[in-house]
Formats: structure tokens, C-alpha cells, sequence
């Protein structure tokens, strides 16, 4: 009576889970994140950090962010349930494709005074932080980085008062010449 | 050519453009401008129906028998919600629909309006595609590029939601010259070193099968016929699932039938012990594979399907072909017989002997009764007396359903219209209504149950309406059969809320609705009941009185695998307690 959660046949193959970054070329439409975002929901796939922002404006067209966990199986068909959705112009797997660049933005707000104040510049310094705005109790700071850097920093600044994070989650692209759209 | 109109006059003129002759709706207040088009022209004819969801069944029952696209025109709100039961069964099942919904219009969305619901929001997960037309400006395009993605690649249902305000709008009507969607390019075409390989996998195979699936029928009579070339050139063992029906015909020599949890012993002995398995658009569900791991455990497959999401979702293809049924097959009989390869006739003749061994069985024999009509007899009784006929079936969900599967034999696709994916009781009289409006001059059965049918009873005044004169055949055991079998098997007889009580007397319901009443109870009088029904020009509504306590088998129990089936205790295999077969897990099981 263990297996409540299986309705169906069980699974019959434990593989490895990995993180993979894909990036989604889709048409800027009305309601397309809700049909890729829904489609992960309902279909029970993770979805770690999504950015979508349009990339070309005269043609309409975004370019959507999605780091997300699976089985090569449920990767592969992640990317096929995604590419069979009628606005979705292409989908690259950037983790297949290679040591793909990622990077993400964060803000983060530290309130403090005395040595709190003093450690969190130093940090922020260490880290090549830029600072964005400054009180005499508080200091708004970005970091953009790999997600390790990112969550690094957020993880030390939480010792010197940090009170308040936002992040943009992860934007990617491929190394070398090549384009991801073929 | 571009003219001036308004939204509502370009809906219609864009249905005619596509080629529609019927559709199926509701009005409503969000839809009233579209109805005022319609009643100034005379080329589109309108089926009004009693409930929404009568409205998709009967476009499904309609686009499954014609292979067009069916066409659904209903309000906004409950109109659109009632709509989303047959939506999701289409999409389940790929049938091609094209659902335009009423909306409230633009400047009152998100206002909470009178009869306002999120029809895009709701529908997102049960069509295919789903287009809220915010301007007359995008309103062609969207209406012919809804038919294109409703019937290219994998079918399904395409909603079109239309607010009032638009519809009233006037705009310059185009008809668009190119069909090419802007993202939306399915492939057709299979990989050639794919097919290649796939027919040299077939010719080496020592215990070759055949899985055919509901994408035969719906890549077009053409791939049926092919379907059997192949099969033909090959000699190899055919199965099929539900939805897959037709496509081979049932009396062929080669055809095993029907595959899965109520298929036939050598059906599913032959998936489990082959060692080529060739998938032709099905897809690998859960009712056909049974336990996964245990599922044809000696096979190298090969998948042939047009849409990539199939492949390798349930189980893993050796060969995986992304393409239309028809084109694959086409390429694959062209290889076969260019290369003439050579058989391995030994290993193939042992094969069909093994195959003609497990066929001795007769795993669809049952007991008959002088006494009382078995459900299984009823079937075939139907069969015998129409198969001379153009007859078309439509199915509610249940055990009558599976036996509606198991004993009526199809010659020909697009004659079996069953809820296969959704599983959708109500569906079959519905959908019977499409089809009798698609083939005015055939025969169309609903094989119903009489818990079923209560589901969607009103249409019997639809079928009245239009001088549709289907034919409701109700296996009549006054339980819900299926329900009642598992809870025999897995919940100690325990007949929780599973019987039909306080029934309609269905002959006076017939004659209420106008139509006419038929009840046998007598396996001495089945057959002229039968030819009775047949003969009435008429809307029928036929009660047959079967053994309440009949089961359904063969059957595959939940979490067991296709080599541990369930027969007939008729034929001593299974015998009383059968419950105790089927262990905790399996229980969990749907």
C-alpha cells in the first residue's frame, strides 16, 4: 500500500536524474508561457528556474529559459512534448550542446550596522558585487553569475543582515560560432 | 480576392471555404451574431443539439466516419465548459475538431461578465491549440490556420474563441492562398535509413508482429489499404488496438485481434513473445502494455508515429519512425519490394503454429443460455444479422464496450467510433447522431449500456429533429458492468453504488422522444428483435435484457503482464477466485 502515488504501471527503470538548460524559441503570443509552463505542470516535470523575455521585436518572437531535472528519458520527452506545441519555433537542449554559458542577475538587500555593515561590503567587494543603492542601515547590491556564484553570495550575506533576494533565474547560450536555430 | 464583412459573416464564410457541409452547436448569448449569419445562408447546415457535449461527440462521431474535420459552434461560459468533456475525449483519441466558443466581448473580459469563463485558460490542456481572437484583423487567418493545425500531423481539437464584439465587427475577409503555418510544419516524410533498417528488422524476424493503432485510420483509407499490402507481402501476424479497429479487416487469416487488458489470448501471447514487434501508429498505452516491465520482453520495436512525443514516452523503439502512417507504409512496401528479401519460413510457419495453438483456445468462447441472453451472444447476434449492410458503430464506455470490440467484426476503417483515450461514457449515441448525418443511408448502431446511455439520452431528441434514424442497442445487465467486475475482483463483491437502479422503462422512453421502443429478454426472440430494429426507419431505442452477472474477459489484470491473462472460468482457467490473482499492487492500479 506503499505506492499510493502510482496510478498507473510502475516505473520499471531507476536512471540517473540530471539538470538540463534549454532554451525555447517560441512566438511572443498571448498565453505561450501558460502553454509551457502548464504543459510542465501537467505533465509532472520540474521546472528549477524559467527567464522569458522577447528577443526580436519585429518578429514577435521570445526566447524562453528553462533549467529543469529529469531522466534522459523524461528530458527527451520534455523537449518533444515542447516542440509539438503549435507556437514553439525550436527547442535546443544547451546541456547536449556542450559547457553551455549561464548566468544569472540577483539583487540582494543587506540591512545592518558596525561590523555587519563593514563585512557585507567586503563580501560584496570579494565577489565583484556592484552596489545599486545605499542608506546608512542598508545597501542594495547585484550579482550577476552562475547559479553557484549566485546562491554562494546569497548564502554569505545571510550572516550580515541580509533581509530581502530577487533573482532573475538562469539566461544561457550555447559556446562557439554556432547558433542554436540551425 | 478580399471582401468587407463582419466577424460572424467570416466565421461562416471561412467554414465554407474549408469545405463544411454540417455543424454541430448551441446557441447563446455570446454566439447570437454568428446564429443571425447562419440564418441568412443556406450552404452550412446546422445541427442543434441538446447539451454542448453532444455537440463535440457528434462532430468526433462525424469526423471519425468521414475523415474531415468536424466543426463545433457553442457559447461562452457553460456553453464552453460543458464543451471540455468532448474536447479532452478528442484530444485523447486525435480527432480533428474545430470548436469555435462565444465570448463576452473584449472590453468585459476579466470582468467576471454574465456568462464569462477563461475558455482559453480551461481548454489549454484538452485541445491542441486554442486562439483567442483579439482583433477582426487576425480573424481569417486564425479560422483557416485552425482547420490546418486540427487535421495536420497528430489530429485533435482546435478551439477558436470568439468575443461578441468581434463578431459584429466589420473587416476585410481573405481567404489565405498558402496553407503553411508559421511554426507548425509536422513531418509526414519518415527517415528513409530508417525504414530501410526497419524492413531489413522485418525480414530477419523469426516471430514477426504487427501492432496497428488509431493513426492508420486517421492517415486515410490509403494507409489502411496499404496496411494490408504490407501485411499481406510479409505474411506476418496482425493485431490492433481499440482505437485501430478496421484498419485490418477483422476476417483476414492474419488478424489476431484486438491487443491489450479484454484483447484476444493470441493477441496478446503474440506481443508478449515476439521478436519484432512493428508499431503502426499506436502509441503504447497503459491499457495495451499492461505491467511495463514485463511488457514483450524479447522484441526489438519499431515504432512508426507522427508525432515525436509518442516515441519512446511508455516504451523504449529500436527503430523509431517520426512520419504519417500512410507515407511509411508506402516507403516500406516500395523496400519490401524492391529487396524481395528472404524469410526465414521455418522460424516463421513454427511462429503461426504457436500462433494457431494459442488461437485453439478460443479465448472469446463463453456459455451460452437458453434462459437468459448472454451479452456476448447479443453482440454477435448484431453482427451476423447487419455485417451484409454499410453499418457503422459507436460505443458508450463499459463492458458492453469491450465486448462491442471483441464480437462485432470491422472489414473497413472509419466504421468503429469508440471513446478509446478518455474513456468517456455518454459518448456513443452522440456520436452515433455525426455519423448517421455523415452516412445518411447507412446503418449506425450505438452499442450502448443502460447506465451509459442515461449520460447523453437527450440527443435521442436531436436524432428525432433531423430524421436521424440511429439505432440505440442497450446491453441492459442494470449495473454498471465494468464497475461491477472490478469491484467483484478487487473489492470482495462489494457492489458499492455500481447498480442501475430505478431504470427508465426505455421502450416508453423511445416512444416519449417519438422514436421507437424495442425490449427482448428472450434469447428465442433476439433475432427478430433484432431484424425489427433494423428495419425501422427510425430512431430506435432497443433494450436488451442480458445476464446480470456476466464479466468481461479475457482480461489483463492491473499490474500483471499480457503472458498472465485472465481467461473465461468457462474455459477453466480462472475459475472463482479471481480476486485473489490480482496482489495489493495491482489494486493501486487504474
Amino acid at each position: 500500500m506503499s505506492q499510493m502515488s502510482t496510478h498507473y504501471p510502475d516505473p520499471t527503470r531507476v536512471e540517473p536524474v540530471n539538470r538540463h538548460t534549454l532554451a525555447i524559441v517560441v512566438d511572443n503570443e498571448p498565453g505561450v508561457l501558460a502553454r509551457i509552463s502548464g504543459m510542465f505542470s501537467g505533465r509532472g516535470y520540474n521546472i528549477e528556474s524559467l527567464t522569458v523575455t522577447e528577443t526580436e521585436h519585429e518578429a514577435h518572437v521570445s526566447r524562453i529559459t528553462i533549467v529543469t531535472t529529469g531522466t534522459d528519458t523524461i528530458i527527451e520527452q520534455i523537449k518533444s512534448q515542447l516542440d509539438r506545441l503549435v507556437p514553439v519555433h525550436y527547442v535546443a537542449d544547451l546541456t547536449l550542446l556542450g559547457d553551455a554559458v549561464e548566468r544569472e542577475l540577483c539583487l540582494v538587500k543587506v540591512v545592518g550596522k558596525g561590523d555587519h555593515r563593514v563585512e557585507a561590503m567586503r563580501l560584496a567587494a570579494a565577489f565583484g558585487a556592484r552596489t545599486l543603492d545605499a542608506t546608512l542601515t542598508s545597501f542594495v547590491y547585484e550579482l550577476t553569475g552562475t547559479t553557484e556564484e549566485v546562491e554562494r553570495f546569497i548564502k554569505l550575506m545571510t550572516a550580515v543582515g541580509l533581509v530581502e533576494v530577487s533573482r532573475t533565474g538562469v539566461a544561457a547560450m550555447a559556446r562557439g560560432a554556432e547558433g542554436i536555430i540551425p | 480576392m478580399s471582401e468587407t464583412m463582419t466577424g460572424a459573416e467570416m466565421v461562416i464564410r471561412a467554414l465554407q471555404d474549408q469545405g463544411v457541409e454540417h455543424i454541430f452547436g448551441y446557441p447563446g448569448g455570446a454566439v447570437l451574431p454568428i446564429y443571425d449569419a447562419i440564418f441568412h445562408q443556406d450552404k452550412i447546415n446546422h445541427v442543434l443539439v441538446r447539451h454542448e457535449q453532444g455537440a463535440v461527440h457528434a462532430a468526433e462521431g462525424y469526423a471519425r466516419s468521414s475523415g474531415k474535420v468536424g466543426v463545433v459552434l457553442v457559447t461562452s461560459g457553460p456553453g464552453a465548459t460543458n464543451a471540455v468533456t468532448g474536447l479532452a475525449d478528442a484530444m485523447m483519441d486525435s480527432i480533428p475538431l474545430v470548436c469555435i466558443t462565444g465570448q463576452v466581448p473584449t472590453h468585459l473580459i476579466g470582468s467576471d461578465a454574465f456568462q464569462e469563463c477563461d475558455t482559453v485558460g480551461i481548454t489549454r490542456h484538452c485541445t491542441k491549440h486554442n486562439y483567442l481572437v483579439k482583433s477582426i484583423e487576425d480573424l481569417p487567418r486564425i479560422l483557416h490556420e485552425a482547420f490546418y493545425v486540427a487535421s495536420n500531423g497528430r489530429p485533435g481539437p482546435v478551439v477558436v474563441d470568439l468575443p461578441k464584439d468581434i463578431q459584429f465587427k466589420q473587416g476585410t475577409y481573405i481567404r489565405p492562398t498558402s496553407n503553411q503555418h508559421k511554426t507548425y510544419r509536422p513531418t509526414v516524410k519518415g527517415d528513409m535509413d530508417k525504414i530501410r533498417a526497419a524492413v531489413e528488422l522485418m525480414a530477419n524476424a523469426k516471430r514477426p508482429v504487427f501492432y496497428t493503432g488509431g493513426g492508420v485510420v486517421n492517415s486515410g483509407p490509403h494507409a489502411a489499404a496499404l496496411l494490408r499490402e504490407l501485411a499481406h507481402l510479409t505474411g506476418f501476424p496482425v493485431t490492433s488496438t481499440l482505437m485501430g479497429l478496421g484498419a485490418f479487416p477483422a476476417s483476414d487469416k492474419q488478424f489476431l485481434g484486438m491487443v491489450g487488458m479484454h484483447g484476444t489470448y493470441e493477441s496478446n501471447l503474440a506481443m508478449h513473445e515476439c521478436d519484432v514487434m512493428i508499431n503502426i501508429g499506436a502509441r503504447f498505452d497503459d491499457r495495451i502494455t499492461g505491467r511495463l516491465d514485463a511488457f514483450s520482453p524479447y522484441s526489438k520495436r519499431i515504432h512508426v508515429d507522427i508525432d515525436p512525443s509518442s516515441i519512446n514516452k511508455n516504451v523504449r523503439a529500436d527503430i523509431p519512425i517520426i512520419g504519417d502512417c500512410a507515407h511509411v507504409l508506402e516507403d516500406m512496401v516500395r523496400i519490401w519490394r524492391q529487396t524481395a528479401p528472404q524469410l526465414d519460413k521455418p522460424a516463421i510457419s513454427a511462429w503461426w503454429e504457436k500462433i494457431e495453438g494459442w488461437r485453439k483456445r478460443n479465448c472469446l468462447g463463453y456459455r451460452n443460455s437458453n434462459e437468459t441472453i448472454k451479452p456476448q451472444h447479443a453482440i454477435q447476434r448484431l453482427y451476423e444479422l447487419t455485417k451484409d449492410r454499410e453499418v457503422y458503430v459507436t460505443t458508450e464506455v463499459g463492458q458492453h464496450q469491450m465486448w462491442a470490440a471483441q464480437y462485432f467484426k470491422f472489414e473497413e476503417p472509419n466504421r468503429w467510433m469508440t471513446s478509446g483515450g478518455h474513456g468517456t461514457m455518454g459518448y456513443g449515441l452522440p456520436a452515433a447522431v455525426g455519423a448517421q448525418l455523415a452516412h445518411p443511408n447507412a446503418l449506425v448502431i450505438d452499442i450502448a449500456g443502460e447506465a451509459s446511455i442515461q449520460m447523453m439520452l437527450q440527443e435521442m431528441s436531436t436524432a428525432l429533429q433531423y430524421n436521424l434514424p440511429v439505432k440505440v442497442f442497450i446491453l441492459n445487465n442494470e449495473y454498471m458492468g465494468m464497475v461491477r467486475q472490478w469491484q467483484e475482483l478487487l473489492h470482495g463483491g462489494r457492489y458499492s453504488h455500481s447498480y442501475s437502479d430505478s431504470l427508465p422503462d426505455f421502450v416508453k422512453l423511445a416512444e416519449a422522444y417519438g422514436g421507437v421502443g424495442i425490449r427482448c429478454d428472450n434469447p428465442a426472440d433476439l433475432d427478430e428483435a433484432i431484424l425489427k430494429m433494423i428495419n425501422t426507419d427510425r430512431p430506435v431505442i432497443f433494450d436488451c435484457i442480458v445476464d446480470k452477472t456476466e464479466n468481461c474477459f479475457p482480461m489483463i489484470p492491473s499490474g500483471k503482464a499480457h503472458n498472465e491473462m485472465l481467461l473465461n472460468d468457462y474455459l477453466g482457467e480462472a475459475g472463482t477466485d479471481i480476486g485473489s490473482v490480482i496482489d495489493e499492487k495491482g489494486k493501486m492500479l487504474v
